[in-house]
């Protein structure tokens, strides 16, 4: 186990490592000279050379590429070229507020979708089914900024239930910015609903119809110990791991829908950043994403092989 | 017993009230001790399964819960039965079906543990209630013969001390005549015949009963005396209308009656019954033709492929693991090296080795025709690889399951032997009919076709490019009997015209003694014995022999002094020291066999054994025991 995980983390850093060339070719093959592009056309060269320096844009690539890296190790990314605030604090800043969002929809979507899909499995062809199997997959095939809108329309304009922007007053504590985020949360649940459900649905099936099930309902044992101690874990095993290693997914649904309402997220930075070629803020922005989604994967694995035995100890023996 | 699909497990399963979603009971009783199950509430039936009827299923490894140890696996069954003592009867159970370490067993999960452990608690959990019903279906398919027989022992020993009664489904006709009082066969969901087992093996009275005994090949029997029978046709099937017989488009004694009459159940002897018109006409059902099958391969001819010291070590987890110790063996032209040994003692590694799957260790060499072959796939050139080929037991996995049987075969046509066209389809013609595929089956994809049809499909593959060596690795394991006696001919058959040799993987030793010339017997990587087919199979054997003979169930009838081999087969990463077998060899000599391995000699000509008993002296004490005459 221990050297399961050593390997997966030195997995881990080398795919790290291997994004940060990635990033920083793609974001040095796109403006040739970022000074240029940053004080227009008309500026005279010296001012653009000045700047050029000033930015660090003039050193050699490699120095650059080794700037990159140091800031990765201790989170300095020098300044936004827009607005000359530390990327640092900008990145921090928005990614709060999107963890915020995301673990909001993470705690509505996964028990939701997950009981969601047992309980239409466990109904399997009846009407409970067939509702819980088609209002997921509408919700996944709509696009969230079509969801985001009704959402926006009917909870927020017609019924007043919930702000429909989430620009919380300064100085709200957790709670009301949660109240805040509920809506935009409420759109991601829709759209990962679905997902879910139909993993979970998938894996319980397969569990009922396993022969270990036959083996319980033949000791005699109830449904309910069956389902309770023999289905539910095996059938959900595989549908951890797909949610887990998912997350990547989860970050394409997060910028739309941190678009429409607004929510001051990593999402919307990085939008933002590009739209003005602000390459320090979109550099790091991109890294922190291959960081979170390369952690969330690598405690999905771990997870994983934990549930599982057959995993767990190997089959050596 | 019956084939596959005749619906022995759909008859066990509504008994029992598990029937799958789309499946109901519409009409009939199923009385266990005088309760209809049929009628009974959710509460009952879950009573009925907890303290009256038990189950033990075919594959023991999905029938037990993957992620739960089996500590708390077997307690449930007494939990449910209201025990506050499960624990401890738990540990009682494991250790009444002899399970050496329960306390340590109990902290396992199922994948860690052998067949025939896994075998053994599941039929501890199905005795925690004392059932008076026990259901077996096919509870020893897929384990190997020496652990079959110690399953079937200890079943045998539990229903005399626990007198519950016993309804085992299986399509092996040695384990159900060695097991059961009364035999009932199963066609097309009808019972066609019932009675005493002794009197249905010995005069079957249905003409379905007749082929399925048939087909079996008995013990001594060879290929070169007769082809096997088989039931030509298939199993009508699902949705067709059944005919008024169920039988009659198989039948060899149909007649007219047999297509507008249902056949009524015609008694036929005391407590015997058989579903037919004309039992009166069994005798009538042609004998098999002693027309052999394929000449016996000349014993002088030279060899294909010979090993000299090839050895297999595999790593693993910092252990080496001995799979292969210094075989020495030769591959005659034209001849079938059959290959036994219990699972563990290296069959399939020989095989892969030979096949280039994995390169032997340093030092062992290979030679085919002569010339030094390399050890690995990657090194063999085209003509080497053609020469070797491989059919499996599971053909699903050798068939690319996109694309017709006619693009499969071409492709290997390409491969294997640089045919492209015209001159491809000329032979994939008669390759076809060689393995007898129709036309219509080439366009069918592999999941469109039975199990006996893809191991065609898998041998035609393999015949591809006329090889030279084809390994056959338990090809036959997973089919039917009457399949199984169809595609063992059609092995002879290719042969035959082909010259090619088999190497032959089998645990079925009836089947190996069938179409194998010589054969080898393999224990914890180690040839412990090597010779002529008859002479391996006649005393005197070696011990590991003798003891993998006795433990065959016979359709013919049973000796009854069977020598048990205790315990199973030790890990190839720690074998013991001196002759390897010496843990479990009923005729050790303490003092000689744990300190001296013995070497491979050759006793008679052509007759090679390891062991520090003198041929004389195994000959001398095998006399003893009684030989069965020849079917
Ligand atoms: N759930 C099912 N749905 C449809 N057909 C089934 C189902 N289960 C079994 N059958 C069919 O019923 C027949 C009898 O099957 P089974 O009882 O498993 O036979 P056996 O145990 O003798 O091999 C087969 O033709 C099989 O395909
Ligand atoms: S009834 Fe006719 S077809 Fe059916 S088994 Fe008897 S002889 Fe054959
Ligand atoms: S050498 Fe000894 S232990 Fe080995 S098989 Fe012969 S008698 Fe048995
Ligand atoms: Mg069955």
């Amino acid at each position: 186990m221990v050297r399961f995980i050593a390997r997966r983390v030195a997995l881990a850093l080398v795919t790290l490592l291997l994004l940060s060339v990635i990033v920083f070719a793609i974001s040095n093959i796109l403006p040739q000279d970022v000074g240029r592009s940053i004080l227009g056309p008309f500026a005279p060269a010296p001012e653009v050379a000045a700047l050029n320096h000033r930015l660090g844009t003039d050193k050699p690539l490699l120095d650059q590429y080794a700037k990159l890296l140091k800031g990765m190790v201790t989170f300095n990314f020098g300044e936004s070229y827009q607005t000359g605030q530390p990327v640092g604090d900008l990145i921090k800043s928005t990614l709060q507020n999107s963890a915020k969002l995301a673990f909001l929809a993470f705690l509505l979507t996964v028990p939701l979708g997950i009981l969601g899909g047992v309980v239409a499995a466990l109904k399997q062809g009846t009407l409970v089914d067939r509702v819980i199997v088609m209002l997921g997959l509408a919700g996944s095939s709509i696009p969230e900024f079509v969801t985001g809108t009704f959402l926006v329309v009917i909870l927020g304009l017609e019924l007043h239930l919930l702000p429909t922007l989430a620009d919380w007053p300064p100085g709200s504590n957790i709670f009301q910015q949660m109240h805040y985020l509920l809506m935009p949360a409420l759109a991601l649940v829709l759209v990962y609903f679905g997902y879910i459900a139909r993993m979970a649905r998938a894996g319980t099936i397969v569990a009922l119809e396993s022969d270990y099930t036959r083996t319980a309902v033949m000791k005699g044992l109830s449904r309910a110990t069956v389902i309770r101690r023999h289905v539910l874990r095996n059938a959900l095993l595989p549908t951890i791991s797909v949610i887990a290693t998912q997350t990547g997914y989860l970050f394409g649904g997060l910028l739309a829908v941190e678009l429409i309402f607004n929510v001051n997220g990593l999402g919307r930075l990085l939008v933002t950043a590009a739209k003005a070629k602000d390459l320090p803020v979109l550099q790091a922005g991109v890294l922190v994403i291959g960081i979170i989604y390369m952690i969330a994967t690598l405690l999905a694995d771990i997870l994983i092989s934990w549930l599982n035995p057959r995993v767990r100890l190997g089959a050596e023996d | 017993m019956g084939e596959s699909g005749c619906g022995k497990s759909t008859t066990a399963y509504a008994a029992l009230r598990y029937l799958p979603a789309n499946g109901r009971i519409t009409g009939g009783k199923a009385l266990i001790d005088g309760t209809d199950v049929t009628h009974l509430k959710t509460g009952e039936l879950q009573r009925l399964r907890a303290t009256r009827v038990s189950m033990v299923y075919q594959d023991p490894g999905a029938a037990l819960n993957p992620s739960i140890r089996i500590g708390p696996q077997v307690e449930e069954a007494f939990t449910v039965l209201g025990h506050s003592d499960a624990r401890s009867r738990a540990l009682a159970a494991l250790d009444h079906v002899r399970i050496s370490d329960p306390r340590r067993v109990m902290a396992r999960y199922p994948h860690q543990l052998s067949g025939g452990m896994q075998q053994r608690v599941v039929i501890a959990m199905a005795l925690a209630c004392d059932p008076q019903l026990l259901v077996l279906d096919e509870p020893t398919t897929g384990l190997d013969a020496t652990v079959e027989a110690e399953v079937l022992d200890l079943i045998q020993a539990l229903r005399t001390e626990m007198g519950a009664a016993l309804l085992l489904i299986g399509h092996n006709l040695g384990v159900i005549r060695k097991m059961c009082d009364r035999v009932g066969v199963m066609y097309a969901g009808r019972l066609v015949e019932e009675g005493p087992a002794e009197a249905i093996f010995r005069e079957p009275r249905h003409p379905y009963t007749v082929g399925l005994l048939r087909c079996v090949p008995r013990l001594g029997s060879r290929k070169e005396d007769h082809r096997l029978e088989t039931i030509p046709g298939f199993l009508p099937q699902i949705g067709e209308s059944l005919p008024a017989c169920v039988f009659v488009d198989r039948c060899p004694i149909a007649t007219e009656v047999c297509r507008t009459e249902p056949p009524p159940a015609v008694p036929v002897g005391q407590g015997r019954f058989s579903l037919c018109h004309h039992t009166d006409r069994i005798a009538a059902i042609p004998a098999p033709a002693a027309e052999a099958s394929a000449p016996r391969a000349a014993q002088a001819a030279a060899p294909v492929l010979s090993l000299e010291g090839v050895s297999k070590t595999f790593k693993q987890a910092g252990h080496n693991v001995y799979a292969l110790a210094g075989i020495d063996l030769e591959l005659r032209a034209g001849e079938t090296l059959g290959l036994v040994g219990e699972s563990g003692s290296g069959k399939t590694t020989l095989a892969k080795t030979i096949l280039g799957i994995h390169a032997p260790d340093e030092g062992g060499v290979m030679t085919l025709k002569g010339e030094r072959l390399p050890g690995t796939v990657a090194e063999r050139g085209r003509e080497e690889k053609r020469s070797i080929q491989i059919v499996f037991q599971n053909p699903d996995s050798a068939l690319n399951r996109s694309h017709t049987v006619r693009g499969i075969l071409m492709r290997s046509l390409k491969k294997l032997a640089g045919l492209a066209g015209q001159a491809a389809e000329e032979r994939l013609e008669t390759l076809g009919q060689h393995v007898r595929l129709s036309s219509r089956h080439l366009d069918m994809r592999p999941r469109q076709l039975s199990g006996g049809l893809k191991q065609r499909v898998a041998i035609a593959r393999a015949f591809a490019g006329s090889p030279r060596i084809v390994v056959c690795d338990e090809p036959t394991s997973a089919l039917d009997v009457s399949v199984q006696a169809a595609i063992l001919n059609l092995l002879a058959d290719l042969q035959r015209d082909e010259g090619s040799s088999y190497v032959f993987i089998s645990h079925d030793l009836n089947v190996v003694r069938y179409l194998s010339d010589r054969i080898a017997v393999l224990y914890l990587g180690r040839l412990m014995e090597v010779g002529p087919a008859a002479t391996v199979f006649d005393p005197p054997h070696h011990p590991y022999t003798e003891a993998l003979l006795s433990a065959v169930p016979r359709v013919d009838g049973e000796p009854t002094d069977r020598i048990r081999l205790e315990g199973e087969i030790p890990s190839a990463a720690a074998p013991p020291a001196g002759c390897v077998f010496h843990t479990r060899c009923p005729r050790r000599i303490p003092g000689l066999c744990d300190v001296d391995e013995p070497d491979l000699k050759e006793v008679e000509p052509g007759h090679l054994m390891r062991c520090h008993i003198s041929v004389e002296e195994l000959r001398r004490v095998q006399a003893k025991v009684v030989e069965p005459a020849e079917a």
